[in-house]
Formats: structure tokens, C-alpha cells, sequence
């Protein structure tokens, strides 16, 4: 209950908080919401010698219309991303998504690029992010460097954010106009997914044109489900058609075994969720 | 050894300014510097949200934030809740409705309810239900905690707590 | 005596400084110049200590002394079992720091005391401990073959094996021949899945040694036990030991126990001369405080071929740990007597074999062996029905014990009180709705409808009001089951009720006043409920086992009554009148056939005032009074459940659960469904979401909330409670106790409602807790063994 004893800054400003974390050495954590750090430094599973928290610079903080996409702070709360009017018009998955992510006190301070940079394989937010496409924006020593969501995601507990530098924004397309819904599933509301799944699909007439399917807690990252996509894409917007697709939806997985389930249980929960989804999303 | 840094938290409306090292979480800085002992520990997990305060007026677990970070924020506590010496609704209603038996995850459960009720005003049984996921209780089954929101939200809660011996009858389960 | 409390829905007493944050738990303490400790605990489940080195955390900044268990090893004593079930009971010391072995992970290696807690948490890190890990036993059935041993230093890992046969007690048949007869044999394994009860409170202990006189404060629900233990066990005299227990956050039965750490707490106190404080993390909690459950059960049931049950034979393994608690032994016991349940089959045998592992030593979890027993009848009375194609309902009527047959001597010798359980599940079945629900599953079967409907039923009884001291001595229990009460009548007539019950969540102040309003006239506002400090409550035997009402309430009234019997003389004395000719109605002494009346106030401050007394009188009215019951009593109920299982993925959803409770007479029906919500909310857990899981090498896995998964508002329908009211004969309110009925109930009948609805599917069994998986991986074996009927 009680963490090691560390040093801490409280920068005001992305190149102050840069500066900070080039001097600091290895041993450092970057504090966002804390609703995942601070239970592990608690536990003293983490015992970072310097933690530099993100919590003072305004300028990570926010939703903004960036054109075709949305620019979404990394500093924005999961609640703020629930309930914010330009997500909940233009990517409403990643509302729904949010709105599943742990209680509403962790929601009211934890922080989406948190969840992002923390890359928990059973955390609610990279799956959505993954299917949506979305852009991350890096802050570092050598100036911003984006990274696509696709190659965002290197393992367990694992990005591409290198030493030294932060997460400060994720541009996310617009999706405006789909139909979307995160299925997840878990054995009491609190618990970490067992297995979600985060559904976006276009539909033309009595077609689905275009699917996203994005999968929490299959493998070590969050997966696109790409043979259920490419199914969906032109097939009748039906029921059967939709549950043939989603039968696809373990293919290139490797989920973990654990309390909850074995990896063919999840296999088979991404399935039926698969099809739940996509069937939720697509309004039948 | 880590410095200390200065802070200054406003507190159930009054301001505090002290040293705390950086490692203090918010929960024991009100325990053991303020003495609002009303806020309490149930885990070290940020399951069961006995510690829920109000940072700004949103519920937070205070188990989950170092003290640190509520420099320049205002906090409310169970022990700033009352106003004039008069019980909050939320307050009365747990009463009246026997939401509570040990009452120790009691206090978090009222400033989580009272932040739901600040964002969802009148809620169905199931979106107090899920409001509430985050706050564990083990000795009520949450029925009667969940119809106590409901009270406070509809305004049912009686001024002084006091129910005439035919409404108690009626709030329970019959005899046959 | 005109009634007007007794019944009444009165708000609790308690409530308003929990609800304002004035709240008097245990680690809300501090004294002046208190130090804190943390404790260094074992990572292994077994394992030879061969060194520890605490010079690096002694010289930790702000740390004043560490303790290993060499260090007390001379006055840290055993901590005791006081339920030898047999004459050849096996033990094994139980240190509170261990000395060379450990036999659980978590077990405390050595203690920090520091100059704050944090201080002390960082030493931690700085005790060197160095073990020989020695080979662990985790599994029952395996400790029973005593390949591997638990302890190094016993030659077995069977404690006890504690045996109770009809035949040879002479209150039934042998079972041999019953189970020769039976035209019906159903043989089935039932698992108790360990469990952790999980309390909100984190244990917590304060311990003072300035002055002549050593209190502890500690998150108990055995203030008085706690007291006697300490001293027998320390040395030290009771009378320079004051044990507190403030607010409590809880216990179902985790808090009937004593712990390692109050000992140390209490001997680092005196050691260092300083107020010491202790107060244990949520993962220490789950690890290393006491579990429960943790049976195995192979049950067999014989019965006619109409449905009469002719025969019940139970061997269990019951799961100790590590180290036999307080009454962890005897936890098995406590069920023994309930397997007949409501049912008079003629014949019975249960033989118990306590067993040591290597997990946390195993003790009270509410309900504490009934809720077992009663899963277990339960599940087979389902079972029977399933076999005979009959509804479950008539296989329990034509069994159950027919209310004009009460008072019933059962199988076990116990002599039940009353019962309706006519009644009770007649008023079940329509709240339930239970035809329109057996017809939609019907429908939902035809259709191969994904998400199938099953009904659960579980119509129990358990044992209540602990106990008669004469039956925990021929149990061998060390202690009785008494309880004592003080009334003191203060000058202004105001009245101080003192009680050895110690709550911790239940309403005792407030259900305490109504019983003493209506005795003594005395409005429930100017009643005072005192508990919980052996100081101020001098004897008691605390709360458990849902006895307060039914043990503690009597004395409470009793004492009452003694209070009238004296006050009767000073008011004969002051009116000038005969003492047989006056009388004691609504707070007021009258003289018979006169209109002359005394109040109890004028009386009360008559006796303190003691100008004019009659001779012989002592001022004041206080009075004091011991009721040991002479009988427990049996309140029982019908739960019904109807639970949706998704086939696709094996969720469990509880879509309706009704339960008509029959608890006697209720004093407080706000109070009475509380404890039912709350009892089902527990009972719901352990049928669907909670077990404590160990890895391979011994280590708790669902070391925190995060895995232990006590569930939540979400997780948990709307009851409907209801209730018949059958009174108890063996105590003068009728009364017969609640708080473990839910638990009790609840289990097998969500258990039997989840199988319900999938058995036709070819399901026969799922393990407890029913987790989604497990549910979709008993459906997918169905499949493949072609199981389908």
C-alpha cells in the first residue's frame, strides 16, 4: 500500500517535460491518470526512482477537430472520451469503448494515452485505436515522430514509445456515419476483459461495404481481426451472414490461458462476440 | 531520498498547506495529516472504492492519486458532505433505506453516488447499479444501497429521517 | 406488556456517524508516540528457514527493532485450537512468527517496528531470509494419501477423523443396511471451493502497554475470546489486559479468530514500551488471513423408488491448512448435524477427515459447515428428483418434516423446534411464479432456444443460536455458548444496556433498545447499546454463528426482568403497598385495584438518590443476567432461482431469486432483510464468482481483488424477501436468528437452478464456482460424449 520512495517533476510543457525525463536516467516512470501505475508502485511491482507527471501540461489535455480525424489529447480522461460530443458523433466506438474501461472514479482520472502507452492486453482502449486506424504522435529528444497504430503495439506492456519520449496526441479518422459497438465480456462488471470485441462497420443499402473488427486479450497486443473483415466486406447484412463471417475471428490469435479461460474458450468467445458485435454495430 | 514538495489542497473548505513526500498518496495524506479519518482503505488494488472523495467535485479514488498531484485542487470528503449541520440527501437516504450494516464501505459509496447523481440525475436501477461497479460492499447485497440512490434522486428522503411505523411496514417484505 | 417496539422497522442507532465519516475503526487510531509494524511473510507454502539477517533493516532509517521468531520464540507460546473434535486430535505448534519452518505462503517470517508505516514497509525490503523450500501439499485428496507431507515434524497430514453414525447413537438406523436396501442410489463428489470471506475492514490492531493495564484495539468480532486467548497463551494476567473492539467493518466469521499478528503486535507493544499499530494490506489479507469452505464431499443418497429418502452417508475431507485455528477443526462439525436438513430419512453417517495443507489455516466463513451440508442435501435432493423424473418440489415434500410433527427429533438427535415449510413454500412457489417459469422453459427448450432457462431450488434449515453449553461440551468444545447482559438504570431513568455480544454490522444497538423498551417502558431514544470493550462489557461470548438475538437478546431481557423484580419492591416500598399487589405496565408501577402509579423514572431515581429505602435495599437498580440456551433453534426458508445460462458463452445470469424466510419472530424486519440481502449476496458469490486459487507451488493467485471476485452492484439482481413467521419455542421471543440464512440457502440454489437449465443438454455437474467457462466447457463435453438425452 505504500510505494517506494521516488523523486518527482510536474513540467508544465511538453519540452519541459522532455528535458526532465533526459536527465532523469532509467529509472523513470511517466505518471498520466495512474489508475494502472499507481496500484503497481503500491504493490511495489514498479519502483521507478523518478516519476514525471504529465498532470500540468494543458496542452495534452482535449478533443479537437482536426479535419478528416479528431486530434485527441493524450492527457484526456477516459470519461472525457466517453461523453465528448465530436467523439460520440465521429468515432463513437472509442465512447463506447471508454465507457466500459474499469469504474467512473478510474474513468474520471484515467487518462486514454495512459491506457495507450500502458498496452495491458486486456485493456479496452488499443483495440478500438487499432481498428480506427489511428495515428500516435510522439514527443522526444529529436523532435515528433508519428507511428501507426499498426506497428503502435510491439508485445506485452510493450510500444513503440522509446526512452525519453511521450505520448501527446493520437489522430484518429473520422468514422462518421458507421455503426459501431464494443462487446466485451468479463465475469463481474469491474473485471479486466476477458475477452472484447471493438466493431465499426459501414453499411450500403442492405450491404455491409466496409468492417473494422479490433480484439482485446487475444494475443499479447490488440489484433485486427482481418479474415472477419474481409468476409464482411459486400456481404449481406443478415444475421448468417454475419456469424459465417465471425467464425474467422480467432484466426492469427494467441491468447493466454488464465483463471478466466483457457486460449481455446477465448477463441471461442471472440467468435460469438465477434458476431454480437458486428450485429450490435450494424444496427440488426 | 526523494524531496518533499510543498502543496496546498483545499479540504473540505478549508485550505491546507503542507510537505508531503512525493510517495503520500491522497488517502493517507487525509488520514494521517488532516485526520479525515472518514475516508477509508478497503484494498491496495483500486478495486473497491472505500476511499472515493471528490477531486473538483468528480469522484476519484484517493487510494489512487498521490497527494502531489491535488495541489491547487479542491477535495470533498463523507465529512464535508453534510452542509449546516444538516445531513446531504444522499446522506439521509442510506439511512432511511438501511444501506449500510458495518458501514465501512459507506463512505465511498455515498460520494460515488453523489457524483453519479451529479451526472446522471435520475437514473434507472441498473445505471445506478453500474455506477456503483466500482465501490465494493460486503455486507448489504447493494439492494438496499441501490434504493437509496434512488430515494435521494426522487426526492423521497424525509427531511428529519423519520418514518411513521405504517411506511417502515411497507418498505419491508410481509409476514405471511 | 403492552407491545410496541418488538416488530417495528425502527432506523438504526448506528448509523449516523458511519454516514458522516465519524467512524471509530481501528487503524483510525493514534496515540502518541505509536509506532508501526509490517510484517516480513514467506513467499514459499513449505520451507526450512535456515537464516534470517535483519541487520540492514534495523539500521533502516526510522526502523526501532525487528522481530524473527527466534527473538520471542520463549514467549510467543502456540496459538490454540480449542476445538479438539477427538481425544487423538494432531496439531502443530502455531507460532505467530514462524521459527524454522513454514507451512503457508504469507506465514510472517519476521515484524518491522518503525517510526511510521511507511518506514517499516521499506524495511521490509531489507530482511534477508534464506529458506530450503521443502515439497508442498495442496490438494485434498492427495493429503489424504500422505505422500507428501504438510509439516515436516508429523508423520501425517490427518488431524482428526471425527465420526457420527445413526446406528451406532441410537438416534436412527445403520447406514449399511440402508444403502444395501435402496432401491435409489445416487453417489456423487461435491466441491466446497476454498473461499475468503473478505470482510471490507482490513484487520487492524492497536495495542497500548503504557500504564499498568495493556489494551488492544483490534478489528474482532471475539473481543472477549481474544482477551482470554492472549492472556493464556502471553502469560499474562486478564485482568491487566483490556481488549476494545470499535467499529468493526465486518467479520462473517473472519473475524472469529485470532491472529498471528495481535499476538505480535502485542509483544512488540511490550517490548519496545511504546503503542504499536498493525494494520494489514487487502493482498495480506486475502493471503494470510483465515479461508474457509474447503471440503470435499462424496455423498451417497438411498431412497425408494417413489421418492422416499431411506439413507445419507457423507465422507468428507475437510481442508485445515496449515495450522488448526481457533475452531477450525470443528467447522465440519457445525455441519454434521444439518445434512438431514429438513427431511427425516431414519438412517445417517458422516465421517470427517480433518486434513493439513500447505495454504492458510481454515476456520468460520459464514454459515461455517451448514452451508456445505446443506449444498450437498440440496443437490441431491435435485438429483434424486432428476432420477426418479420427478419435479423437485414433490421429492422435497414427500420427504420434509410435516409441521404438525413438530417438535422433531431428526436423525442426528437434535430436536428441531418448529417449522413450516409448508408455508413457507407455498408463498415461494407464487412470488416465484413458478408454473408460467416451468412452461417457459419448456418453450425455451423446444425452440433450442440459445439462452435456456433453469429453475433452483433450495429448501434448507441450519442450526442457529451458539449454543447450549452442555452441547459444545460434549462436542469438546473448550468454551460455553452463554451469554451475559447488563441493564443499568441511570438516576433520570435513562437506561445503559450492556451486552456481550459484539457487533460488527448487525444493529445490535438498535434491535437492543427495542427489546428493552418494550420491557422497561423506557422510550428506544433513551436507551444506550454498550458493547465491545471488556472493560465496560465485563463477560461475553461475542457474535457468531447467528446467536446474538437468540442467546444474547434473552439475557438482555432477562436482565430487564430482573430489573422490574427489584424496582417492584422500592415501588411497593414508596406507595405504601404490598409487593405482590403491584404491577408493571408501559413504564409505570401500579398498586392493583388502585389508581396510585409510580413511574419508572421516579423509582429509578429513588434508588439512586436512597433516602428512603426498605431495609435491606441496595441503591440502584442494575442488574445483571446469564442465559445459556438449553436448545438452538431452526429457522429455515424456500429460495427459488431462476437462472438464464447464455450456451454460447457460458454466462450465468440470475434473472429472479424469491425467497420466503421463516426466522421466527423478527424484532426489526429492516434489520432482518438486510442480513438476508446481504447472506445472499454471499452465497451467490461462492455458487458463481469467488475461489481462492493457488498455483502449483502454493501461492495464493487471486491474491487481491482484482482476482478474488466478489461481485458487485452489477453483478447482483433485485431480491424478492419474504418471509412466514413460525416461532421458536426454545427461547420467550420466539425468535430464532438470520444471520446466515442467505448464505446458507442461496448456494445450492443457484447451483441447482444453472444445471437446471442445462442438463437436458447432457451438463450432469459443474464445479463451484459456475464460471462462465466452466459452464461453456461442461457443454462442449456434453457434446462430445454424446450426452445429450
Amino acid at each position: 500500500m505504500i510505494p517506494s520512495a521516488f523523486d518527482y517533476a510536474a513540467p508544465t510543457t511538453v519540452a519541459e517535460a522532455l528535458g526532465v525525463l533526459a536527465d532523469a536516467g532509467d529509472d523513470v516512470k511517466v505518471l498520466a491518470g495512474g489508475q494502472s501505475l499507481i496500484p503497481v508502485m503500491k504493490l511495489r511491482l514498479a519502483d521507478p526512482a523518478m516519476v514525471v507527471d504529465l498532470g500540468r501540461i494543458g496542452e495534452l489535455s482535449g478533443v479537437r477537430d482536426d479535419g478528416d480525424a479528431l486530434l485527441i489529447g493524450a492527457m484526456t480522461t477516459h470519461h472525457q472520451i466517453a461523453t465528448d460530443p465530436l467523439i460520440v458523433e465521429h468515432v463513437p466506438l472509442l465512447a463506447q469503448a471508454a465507457a466500459t474501461v474499469a469504474d467512473p472514479q478510474v474513468r474520471h482520472r484515467g487518462t486514454f494515452g495512459g491506457a495507450l502507452v500502458h498496452a495491458d492486453p486486456a485493456g479496452d482502449m488499443p483495440a478500438p485505436v487499432l481498428a480506427a486506424d489511428a495515428t500516435f504522435i510522439l514527443a522526444g529528444p529529436n523532435g515528433e515522430r508519428r507511428v501507426a497504430a499498426a506497428d503502435f503495439f510491439q508485445g506485452y506492456f510493450t510500444t513503440a514509445v522509446d526512452d525519453g519520449e511521450i505520448l501527446t496526441h493520437i489522430r484518429v479518422p473520422k468514422y462518421t456515419g458507421w455503426g459501431s459497438h464494443y462487446e466485451k465480456f468479463t465475469r463481474v462488471a469491474q473485471q479486466w476483459s476477458i475477452v472484447a470485441v471493438a466493431a465499426m462497420v459501414r453499411v450500403e443499402g442492405g450491404t455491409i461495404a466496409e468492417a473494422r473488427i479490433g480484439l482485446t486479450n487475444m494475443a499479447s497486443t490488440p489484433l485486427r481481426a482481418t479474415a472477419v473483415e474481409q468476409a464482411l466486406a459486400g456481404a449481406p447484412l443478415t444475421a448468417e451472414a454475419i456469424a459465417t463471417a465471425s467464425a474467422h475471428a480467432a484466426e492469427g490469435s494467441d491468447p493466454a490461458s488464465d483463471l478466466n479461460g483457457d486460449a481455446a474458450y477465448r477463441r471461442h468467445l471472440a467468435e460469438v462476440l465477434t458476431k454480437r458485435a458486428v450485429i450490435a454495430a450494424a444496427g440488426l | 531520498m526523494a524531496s518533499s514538495k510543498t502543496i496546498t489542497v483545499e479540504v473540505d473548505d478549508v485550505s491546507y498547506t503542507d510537505d508531503v513526500e512525493p510517495r503520500l498518496l491522497l488517502v493517507q495524506y487525509l488520514r494521517e495529516r488532516l485526520g479525515k479519518t472518514g475516508t477509508l482503505i478497503g484494498c491496495d488494488t483500486t478495486n473497491c472504492g472505500a476511499c472515493t472523495v471528490h477531486l473538483d467535485g468528480v469522484s476519484v479514488k484517493s487510494c489512487t492519486m498521490f497527494a502531489v498531484q491535488a495541489d491547487g485542487h479542491s477535495v470533498t470528503t463523507i465529512e464535508g458532505l453534510a452542509r449546516d449541520g444538516k445531513l446531504a440527501p444522499l446522506q439521509q437516504a442510506f439511512h432511511q433505506c438501511h444501506a449500510l450494516q458495518c458501514g465501512f464501505c459507506t463512505p465511498g459509496m455515498i460520494m460515488q453516488s453523489a457524483s453519479l447523481l451529479t451526472e446522471n440525475p435520475h437514473p434507472t436501477e441498473q445505471e445506478i447499479r453500474d455506477g456503483l461497479e466500482g465501490n465494493l460492499c460486503r455486507c448489504t447485497g447493494y439492494q438496499n444501497i441501490v434504493a437509496a440512490v434512488q430515494a435521494a434522486a426522487d426526492g423521497t428522503v424525509s427531511a428529519d429521517g423519520t418514518v411513521s411505523a405504517d411506511s417502515d411496514e411497507a418498505e419491508t417484505a410481509g409476514v405471511a | 406488556m403492552t407491545i410496541t417496539e418488538v416488530g417495528r422497522a425502527r432506523l438504526r442507532k448506528e448509523d449516523a456517524h458511519l454516514i458522516t465519516g465519524r467512524s471509530r475503526y481501528t487503524d483510525n487510531m493514534t496515540l502518541p508516540g505509536m509506532l508501526h509494524l509490517a510484517m516480513v511473510r514467506s513467499p514459499f507454502a513449505h520451507a526450512k528457514i535456515t537464516s534470517i539477517d535483519t541487520s540492514a533493516a534495523k539500521s533502516s532509517p526510522g526502523v526501532v527493532t525487528v522481530l524473527t521468531g527466534a527473538d520471542v520464540a520463549a514467549e510467543q507460546g502456540s496459538l490454540p485450537n480449542v476445538w479438539p473434535v477427538t481425544a487423538e486430535q494432531k496439531a502443530p505448534a502455531f507460532p505467530s512468527i514462524a521459527v524454522d519452518e513454514v507451512a503457508f505462503a504469507g506465514e510472517v517470517v519476521a515484524c518491522i517496528v518503525a517510526r511510521s508505516a511507511a518506514a517499516a514497509r521499506d524495511a521490509v525490503e531489507l530482511v534477508d531470509v534464506s529458506y530450503d523450500e521443502l515439497p508442498v501439499v495442496l490438494d485434498l485428496e492427495e493429503a489424504f494419501t500422505d505422500k507428501v507431507l504438510a509439516h515436516s515434524n508429523l508423520d501425517s497430514n490427518l488431524s482428526a477423523t471425527w465420526v457420527f453414525d445413526s446406528g451406532e447413537a441410537g438416534t436412527g438406523k445403520p447406514i449399511a443396511e440402508a444403502l444395501a436396501n435402496a432401491e435409489v442410489l445416487i453417489e456423487r463428489t461435491f466441491y466446497q471451493q476454498r473461499l475468503i470471506p473478505a470482510f471490507m475492514e482490513p484487520r487492524s490492531i492497536v495495542v497500548d502497554p503504557t500504564s499498568e493495564q495493556i489494551t488492544m484495539w483490534s478489528s474482532t468480532q471475539i473481543p472477549h475470546i481474544l482477551r482470554l486467548i492472549l492472556a493464556l497463551t502471553l502469560g499474562l494476567p486478564e485482568s491487566k489486559l483490556r481488549v476494545i473492539a470499535p467499529d468493526v467493518g465486518g467479520g462473517f466469521g473472519g473475524k472469529l479468530t485470532v491472529i498471528p499478528e495481535e499476538f505480535i503486535t502485542l509483544m512488540a507493544a511490550r517490548r519496545v514500551g511504546k503503542p504499536c499499530k498493525y494494520t494489514e494490506t487487502r493482498s495480506e489479507s486475502l493471503q494470510s488471513g483465515h479461508h474457509g469452505r474447503a471440503q470435499v464431499q462424496k455423498v451417497k443418497l438411498a431412497a425408494t423408488k417413489d421418492g422416499i429418502v431411506t439413507g445419507l452417508d457423507i465422507q468428507l475431507l475437510a481442508d485445515m491448512g496449515a495450522y488448526l485455528g481457533i475452531i477450525g477443526s470443528g467447522v465440519p462439525i457445525l455441519g454434521a448435524f444439518m445434512y438431514n436438513a429438513i427431511y427425516k430419512f431414519p438412517a445417517y453417517r458422516l465421517e470427517c477427515n480433518n486434513l493439513f495443507t500447505n495454504k492458510a489455516w481454515t476456520g468460520a466463513y459464514r454459515g461455517a459447515g451448514r452451508p456445505e451440508a446443506t449444498f450437498a442435501i440440496e443437490r441431491l435432493m435435485d438429483e434424486l428428483a432428476v432420477e426418479l423424473g420427478m419435479d423437485p418440489l414433490e421429492v422435497r415434500k414427500k420427504n420434509w418434516i410435516n409441521n404438525e410433527e413438530f417438535p422433531f427429533t431428526t436423525v442426528t438427535g437434535l430436536e428441531y423446534d418448529s417449522g413450516n415449510y409448508e408455508a413457507a413454500t407455498a408463498k415461494a412457489v407464487e412470488l416465484f411464479g413458478y408454473d408460467e417459469l416451468r412452461a417457459e422453459q419448456v418453450r425455451r427448450r423446444e425452440a433450442n432456444d440459445p439462452v435456456q432457462l433453469g429453475i433452483g431450488i433450495s429448501t434448507f434449515t441450519e442450526m442457529c443460536g451458539l449454543a447450549p453449553s452442555r452441547v459444545l461440551g460434549a462436542l469438546s468444545y473448550a468454551a460455553g455458548g452463554w451469554e451475559h447482559a447488563q441493564v443499568r438504570v441511570l438516576p433520570t431513568g435513562n437506561v445503559e444496556v450492556v451486552t456481550g455480544t459484539s457487533p460488527h454490522g448487525q444493529g445490535h444497538e438498535t434491535a437492543w433498545s427495542q427489546l428493552v423498551a418494550d420491557r422497561l417502558g423506557v422510550p428506544f431514544e433513551n436507551i444506550e447499546v454498550l458493547h465491545g470493550d471488556t472493560q465496560v462489557s465485563q463477560r461475553g461470548l461475542d457474535t457468531y454463528g447467528s446467536r446474538s438475538l437468540t442467546v444474547g437478546g434473552m439475557a438482555v431481557l432477562a436482565a430487564a426482568d430482573k430489573v422490574i423484580e427489584k424496582a417492584k419492591v422500592l415501588a411497593a416500598h414508596l406507595m405504601e403497598a404490598s409487593e405482590e399487589d403491584i404491577e408493571f405496565t408501559d413504564g409505570k408501577f401500579s398498586v392493583k385495584g388502585t389508581d396510585q402509579s409510580t413511574a419508572f423514572g421516579e423509582v429509578a431515581f429513588a434508588a439512586f438518590s436512597a433516602h428512603n429505602l426498605p431495609e435491606g435495599f441496595e441503591p440502584n437498580l442494575d442488574s445483571d443476567a446469564t442465559f445459556d440456551p438449553q436448545s438452538f433453534s431452526f429457522p429455515h426458508g424456500t429460495h427459488l432461482a431462476a437462472m438464464e445460462v447464455d450456451t454460447e458463452t457460458g454466462q450465468v445470469t440470475i434473472r429472479k431469486y424469491v425467497c420466503v424466510d421463516d426466522v421466527g419472530v423478527v424484532v426489526n424486519p429492516l434489520i432482518v432483510e438486510g442480513q438476508v440481502h446481504g447472506g445472499l449476496a454471499q452465497g451467490i458469490a461462492q455458487a458463481l464468482y469467488e475461489e481462492a486459487v493457488h498455483d502449483d507451488a502454493g501461492t495464493l493467485v487471486t491474491g487481491s481483488f482484482v482476482d478474488y471476485l466478489v461481485p458487485g452492484a452489477p453483478d447482483l439482481p433485485h431480491f424478492t424477501t419474504a418471509r412466514t413467521e413460525t416461532p421458536s419455542t426454545t427461547n420467550q421471543l420466539g425468535a430464532k436468528g438470520v444471520g446466515e440464512a442467505g448464505t446458507i440457502a442461496s448456494t445450492p440454489a443457484i447451483v441447482n437452478g444453472v444445471l437446471d437449465a442445462v442438463r437436458h443438454l447432457g451438463v450432469k455437474d459443474i464445479k463451484m464456482p459456475c464460471t462462465p467457462s466452466r459452464v461453456w466447457a461442461a457443454l462442449e463435453e456434453a457434446k462430445t460424449t454424446g450426452g445429450v438425452q
